[in-house]
């Protein structure tokens, strides 16, 4: 089980590495921020499975529940920002 | 027990692939929003049972269903006020170049 959710971790690290590619490129800001929403994702469930790895759930669990709530928070002020901005974004 | 969480840690580590690669591939924004913000919840869900299966019963199995619901509720939101904002401050949506019959995503 130790050994799954080591790998679990790593191909997350080379997903995030992906992702940055999209945010580096992405055509319009939305793009952007939606790539840096999914790598939020992976941090949230990466700090899980490393409490898992580390057999310190609790601590890293509270992490992950404040995590979820910022991430949304940060989503979600960025489209607000977005939307009132009515240029053309870039 | 121990293949059931096996399952579902693969799972949601597929769909995260999943994502990943309609992240990268897929032509548009709106597409983009689409292939991320389910996949990302479905994986995200997958693991998180997994991990809660696999913990047992304990007060953090009860903190890691909370943030289950978190991310339910919170996922698609997230995905959606973006995609309204896109949509509000005049982002194109995509068209085929080869016409209207065709309706592969090649590209």
């Amino acid at each position: 089980m130790q050994t799954l959710i080591l790998s679990i971790v790593l191909l997350m690290c080379l997903l995030i590495a992906a992702i940055l590619y999209r945010i580096a490129a992405g055509p319009t800001v939305f793009d952007r921020a939606i790539g840096a929403g999914l790598i939020g994702t992976n941090a949230l469930l990466m700090l899980v499975l490393v409490g898992f790895l580390y057999d310190r759930v609790e601590m890293f669990v509270d992490l992950a529940l404040a995590y979820a709530m910022l991430n949304f928070i940060g989503v979600a002020a960025l489209a607000k920002y977005f939307e009132l901005r009515q240029e053309n974004p870039s | 027990m121990t293949i059931l969480v096996i399952l579902l840690l693969l799972g949601g580590a597929l769909f995260l692939c999943v994502s990943c690669v309609g992240l990268l591939r897929l032509p548009d924004f709106y597409t983009r929003a689409h292939a991320v913000g389910k996949a990302e919840t479905l994986a995200s869900l997958l693991i998180l049972l997994g991990l809660a299966l696999h913990n047992g019963i304990a007060l953090s199995t009860l903190k890691l269903l909370l943030i289950v619901v978190i991310v339910a509720i919170t996922s698609p939101t997230a995905t959606h006020a973006l995609a309204r904002a896109a949509i509000r401050s005049g982002l194109k949506v995509w068209r085929s170049p080869r016409g209207h019959q065709s309706h592969d995503v090649a590209g």
